[in-house]
């Protein structure tokens, strides 16, 4: 499997990315961690005639805790978040996340970036960055802007990114005192894409749920939000019955199809035990267990 | 007989049978110096790549390759018609005696399928050359289903005389016994199973470099091949070049396990390529394309019944089978077992009865029943019987292990004539079964699984006390297109004590270069470390059948015995007369020959290898060399019995193989280390298809797990830390007692595990479930009888 | 859509090459170097036969173009043996850690940049760290002993004072 010829540039900044992304238009591709987009061109299910190499880019690889954010360069490798001490101990639904995300060798490779604007509903990140209320920074002609990640998944492989726009960084919110957050995904073996993923973020105050936020992976076509599970938690009390209950509105919301993961029924029924898994074990975090 | 020690009779110096030696072959591979097809590298190479079929059954109206052949650095297209032109070559035997396309002028039989082949100067411009080929094809309907083909609706191979999709019909014991002996037995049990299609994924694909030379008219080939002799012979008898003509070297194989067994169109294609650039040729595979396209095993429909006494005691087995061939029959069977040795069915356990009935079908699949690391159907009959068993047992009310223990054929009826024609060579399968029950601790286990069923916990122990068959084979049954299927061995002593060692049998990985030293150094005395083992090349390596089937040892290692021996007598000669004595007088010990009585007179073996080429006695030949090309007076019989437990998450089906001990008994052990590997390797390769792995076709035909990303071979990370054992009971024919061992854990692994988790879930209702068991298959059967978390 | 110059370190030697941009670092390595020691087992970046290490990180060479190693340092199972074997690649030959050879190279040299980021690494995350490399020969169980070898050996030669250093306190 050879992917197509295309012509390659590594510009060595983001104005100089955005230009060529201008000047070709939608011949040109963004190439970052390569681990979706290599494969998908050697088996030329893409073939783009241009490829921006933005690995040059000096800048874009960090992750670092600001008063209101965890700051996360768009090149950030999913090892360097999955090894981050910052985040094993303040974001572990991050954590969670990029230790699932293919195998250790991909991660090494692999950025942050590139799984969100990808965009692919397989991937895992959606699901975290959704359920973390996350903004996006993306750089354009015009500047910079900010997209709430509410706002960017607007499609199957398609955010809400413009064709000259470069994903810059992902700002997740500092959770509040009393927050905890968990992404349990179920794989048919280590490295797959999930069957489903669950990321539950909430956070606790006086023994009720103030806010909680759950995102989904691999049951719809575009990256969701468990919506009406959240809003039947919002301000109870934590307890079985409800989790169970919130699980089931999240298995009828979400949009599953039958693939070789399993049937469409099957895969509801996942959502709705690993969605009350997720809240469980988000409620142990946000009461100090990690 | 049997025993649980290896048995050590040389110093670690020598390094004979039963040592740990560490592997010859091993620093190569550590460093990155391994020789594999794609590592070879010839001037002037040109590359080779495969446009296929996006239908499973389409006739082909038209191939337009122009614009490929416009590319720059494309140099021919090649076609079925071209082949044809070429002398019929379009169509080539398989080793089953069924015929299958090379490339298809008519119509094309299955997704995937070889279509057109483009030679260019480099791999990159090849790639961009298949894309250009236009193909018009005029889909069929697809046959997917072996029961729906039989009923001839849509012929399949409607090349052929008879418009039929029925193959072949086989059957094996007496249907007249088993149906008297079903009839006054007080207990019957029936179930059908499906062992399905799957792949053996070595990880090196298949490949080769054909290089022609036009001067002398002679062919060498560089292939991906476990049977390089084999596959001479059928190179010749396919194009016409004289077998001298034709050299094939197998060099280092990335795995094989019956999947470089049979000839694939692609290697034909580049043996025509080679033919007509004159240049050398490489062709290899892509992962896709591999999983695509050949390599594949199993596809039984399964329909068994089994019969019990009023004791319990099984007194019968009756079993229909509908394989499925895909598009030919092109599995690697010896001739006269079209099904294979499937009929060992009858397993472990002593009978009164047993009757098969296979019966094979044409779909538009590709070609099917290549070995997955197993000995020609053992592995389907291993399932099928030791599910039946199974069932019995709890059907019966009895534990799985006591009900084996019962039924179990016994010691003393060794040599053990099967009610299927097989004799078995020797066993002991209580004291197997006995020592996993007592490694795993089984009376404990069954007591936790009571205490976790009251509290609505899952768990299961599932047992499978498996026999093989394995060694093919002696050659007044079996043979492969009418090769009779010895093996052999051809040994050089030096004059300076060191030796040459050549076999028939080709290595993937099983250690070869290791074992066979250490064979002969058993027999002559001389150190490990200082033979040489070589094979894969047909000018140098004597003929063999090469490996698969377990069948290196039981054939190839007879033969290293037996070569060696030979050596041994004529050093007798040669060492009396140096001593002066009489060859009755002396005695070998280790490594020399002693006169009777007097242990100082003695000479060692490499005083006399260099006596044989500066000072034998007159009359005698000179030189120290012996061949021996062995045929096994019967097969061997491996055996062993495997516990595995497994815990199933009750919210999602998930299934955790949470120990997993394996006694195996393969006769006399020659290197325990590589033992080892072999018994892990082969559980992890049963692991995969009872949990994981399978070939799945949507209606279409299209193959819908043709990457590693659905095609789930397992990671370290699903693999469990398995636990092994052993008994040893020496093989009484074969001339060093060993029986083979690489394919026993993959047959009896995949029952084990499956016996498990219906063991979890028999008090649910459940009798069977088929593999690969998958969360969705056991969360079907959670939820259904309101199981939930 | 021309070629481009290439310029690397690759085991140590400086190289430069003018390839097309399409060319997978893989096939850079092992046509154009001739380093036939990395593999290919897929086109999926499942198997990692192919596994290389590049500024100290172990990468799927077949998922990386040649052009992307522009001016970084990579490093291939030819380069692990040096003054004699790597403790992985003796930790392989002792313990029967391989088997057809096919994706050993990929497995010493995940594991090799494993052990430098945890050189003391329990069994479970040795199978964690090699998780992305698959074998069809050995079941792993020998890998991870094989590993585990390496690492109590380097753990060994890392804490024990060199002969210098002794030289040193005695004199």
């Amino acid at each position: 499997m050879i992917p197509g010829k295309f012509e390659y540039f590594a510009p060595t900044s983001v104005s100089e990315a955005i230009g060529l992304l201008g000047q070709y238009g939608s011949e040109a591709k963004i190439l970052a961690g390569g681990q979706s987009l290599i494969p998908a061109m050697r088996f030329r299910l893409a073939q783009p005639e241009i490829l921006v190499d933005i690995n040059r880019i000096q800048g874009l690889e960090y992750v670092r805790e600001t008063d209101d954010y965890l700051e996360i360069g768009a090149l950030t490798r999913e090892s360097a978040i999955e090894k981050s001490t910052i985040v094993q101990q303040r974001y572990p639904m991050l954590a969670d996340t990029a230790r699932v995300i293919a195998d250790p060798l991909v991660r090494n490779m692999a950025t942050i970036g590139g799984n969100l604007a990808h965009a692919d509903p397989a991937n895992d990140h959606p699901a975290t960055i959704l359920a973390y209320n996350a903004r996006i920074v993306a750089e354009g002609p015009g500047g910079e802007r900010i997209i709430p990640v509410d706002d960017f998944f607007i499609g199957i492989f398609e955010t809400s990114l413009e064709r000259d726009e470069i994903l810059k960084e992902i700002l997740i919110p500092s959770p509040p005192g009393g927050s905890g957050g968990a992404y349990l995904k179920i794989e048919r073996k280590v490295g797959d894409y999930a069957v489903v993923g669950v990321a539950v973020q909430l956070t606790m105050e006086d023994g009720l749920f103030k806010s909680i936020r759950i995102g989904l992976t691999n049951v719809s076509s575009t990256p969701m939000r468990a919506r009406a599970a959240e809003a039947l938690l919002v301000g109870q009390t934590p307890e079985e019955a409800l989790f169970d209950k919130a699980g089931r509105v999240a298995a009828a919301e979400c949009e599953p199809w039958a693939d070789l993961r399993g049937s469409e029924e099957y895969k509801r029924d996942l959502v709705r035990v690993v969605t009350k898994r997720a809240i469980r074990k988000a409620i142990e975090r946000a009461n100090g267990v990690l | 007989m049997s025993d649980t020690e290896v048995r050590i009779t040389t110093p670690p110096d020598v390094c004979g049978m039963g040592h740990r030696m560490k592997r010859k072959e091993d620093p190569r591979f550590i460093q990155g110096a391994g020789k594999f097809v794609d590592d070879i590298k010839l001037p002037g190479m040109l590359y080779l790549d495969i446009v296929r079929s996006p239908h499973a059954h389409a006739k082909i109206l038209n191939i337009d390759a122009s614009e490929a052949l416009a590319l720059p650095g494309v140099l021919a297209v090649i076609t079925g018609k071209d082949l044809q032109a070429a002398g019929n070559l379009h169509w080539m035997p398989t080793l089953m005696s069924d015929t299958q396309m090379v490339l298809p002028i008519e119509k094309v039989v299955y997704y995937a399928q070889e279509v057109c082949a483009i030679v260019a100067t480099t791999r990159y411009i090849a790639a961009d050359a298949i894309e250009l080929v236009k193909v018009d094809y005029e889909p069929l309907p697809p046959v997917m289903d072996p029961f729906e083909a039989l009923k001839d609706k849509v012929i399949v191979r409607d090349d052929k005389e008879k418009k039929t999709n029925h193959v072949w019909h086989w059957e094996a014991g007496n249907k007249d016994a088993t149906d008297e002996v079903f009839a006054r037995s007080s207990k019957t049990i029936q179930q059908k199973m499906y062992i399905p299609r799957i792949h053996v994924s070595s990880i090196e694909t298949c490949g080769m470099v054909a290089s022609w030379d036009k001067i002398n008219e002679h062919m060498t080939i560089y292939m991906t091949s476990q049977a390089p002799h084999a596959h001479r012979t059928v190179i010749s008898l396919v194009s016409g070049i004289p077998e001298n003509k034709i050299r094939v070297i197998s060099p280092d194989i990335g795995g094989g396990f019956g999947g470089k067994v049979p000839v694939y169109p692609g290697y034909v294609c580049t043996i025509v390529a080679s033919l007509v650039t004159g240049k050398p040729v490489k062709w290899i595979e892509d992962r896709s394309e591999n999983l695509q396209a050949d390599s594949f095993a199993r596809d039984y429909h399964i329909d068994a019944q089994m019969s019990a006494d009023e004791n319990g005691n099984i007194t019968g087995l009756r079993v229909k089978t509908l394989a499925d061939d895909g598009a030919a029959d092109a599995a690697a069977n010896p001739s006269k077992f079209p099904a294979g040795l499937y009929s060992i069915g009858t397993g472990s356990y002593n009978m009164e009865a047993a009757h098969f009935e296979v019966d094979a079908a044409y779909t538009t699949k590709p070609p099917g029943g290549v070995a997955y690391r197993c000995s020609f159907r053992v592995t389907e009959a291993v399932h099928m019987i030791e599910r039946m068993t199974d069932i019995m047992a709890h059907d019966l009310g009895e534990d799985p292990a006591a009900f084996r223990l019962k039924n179990f054929i016994r010691k003393e009826q060794f040599p053990y004539h099967s009610p299927t024609g097989w004799e078995y060579d020797s066993g002991d399968y209580h004291r197997a079964l006995l020592l996993a029950m007592e490694m795993i601790g089984y009376e404990d286990l069954r007591k936790e699984q009571a205490e976790k069923r009251a509290r609505g916990e899952l768990m299961g122990i599932g047992i499978s006390s498996f026999t093989e068959v394995v060694g093919a084979g002696p050659s007044k049954d079996f043979d492969i297109l009418g090769i009779k299927m010895f093996d052999s061995c051809e040994i050089r002593v030096h004059p300076t004590g060191s030796a040459l060692v050549r076999i028939g049998v080709q290595t993937q990985g099983q250690g070869h270069e290791t074992t066979f030293a250490q064979i002969v150094a058993e027999e002559l005395g001389l150190p490990a470390s200082s033979i040489k083992v070589e094979h894969g090349d047909t000018d140098t390596a004597p003929y063999g059948l090469g490996t698969y089937a377990s069948r290196s040892t039981p054939t190839a290692g007879a033969a290293a015995a037996m070569a060696a021996r030979k050596i041994r007598e004529k050093a007798k000669k040669i060492a009396a007369y140096l001593l002066e004595a009489n060859e009755e007088d002396l005695e070998w010990d280790v490594n020399k020959f002693v006169v009777k009585g007097s242990p100082n007179r003695s000479k060692t073996i490499q005083e006399i290898a260099f006596a044989a080429y500066t000072n034998h006695p007159q009359g005698m030949e000179a030189g120290m060399e012996a061949v021996n090309y062995y045929d096994p007076p019967n097969l061997t019989f491996p055996f062993g019995s495997y516990i595995c437990v497994v815990d199933i998450d009750k919210g999602t089906g998930e299934i955790k193989v949470r120990r997993f001990v394996a006694v195996d008994d393969c006769g006399n052990i020659i290197n325990p280390l590589i033992v080892e590997g072999q018994i892990h390797g082969g559980l992890t390769m049963g692991l995969a298809p009872a949990l994981f792995e399978e070939i799945v076709y949507d209606e279409n035909g299209q193959n819908l797990s043709g990457t590693f990303m659905d095609y789930l071979l397992p990671t370290s990370m699903e693999t469990p830390k398995w636990e092994v054992g052993k008994t040893v009971t020496p093989s009484p024919h074969h001339p060093i007692g060993a029986k083979g061992v690489g394919e026993s854990p993959t047959v009896g692994a995949p029952p084990a595990i499956a016996n498990a988790v219906v063991d979890a879930l028999w008090h649910l209702g459940v009798r069977h479930l088929e593999i690969p068991i998958t969360p969705q298959k056991v969360w079907k059967i959670l939820r259904e009888n309101g199981i939930d978390e | 859509m021309g070629t481009r110059t290439v310029n690397l370190t690759v085991n140590g030697q400086a190289v430069t090459r003018e390839v097309e941009p399409r060319l997978l670092l893989v096939h850079f390595i092992r046509e154009d170097l001739s380093l036939t020691g990395t593999h290919i087992g897929c086109d999926t970046t499942s198997c990692g036969a192919c596994t290389i290490i590049m500024d100290g990180k172990a990468v799927k060479s077949c998922t990386i173009f040649a052009v992307q190693a522009e001016g970084r340092s990579i490093e291939t199972i030819e380069d692990v043996a040096k003054d004699g074997l790597h403790p992985l690649q003796e930790g392989f030959w002792e313990k029967h850690g391989l088997q057809c050879g096919f994706c050993t190279p990929g497995m010493i040299m995940c594991s090799k940049a494993f052990l430098q980021e945890n050189d003391q690494p329990t069994e479970a995350e040795i199978r964690w760290a090699i998780s992305g490399n698959l074998c069809r020969c050995t079941g792993y169980v020998k890998i991870v002993e094989a590993i585990q070898y390496a690492a109590e050996k380097m753990h060994e030669k890392a804490n024990q004072p060199t002969q210098v250093q002794e030289q040193e306190v005695v004199a």
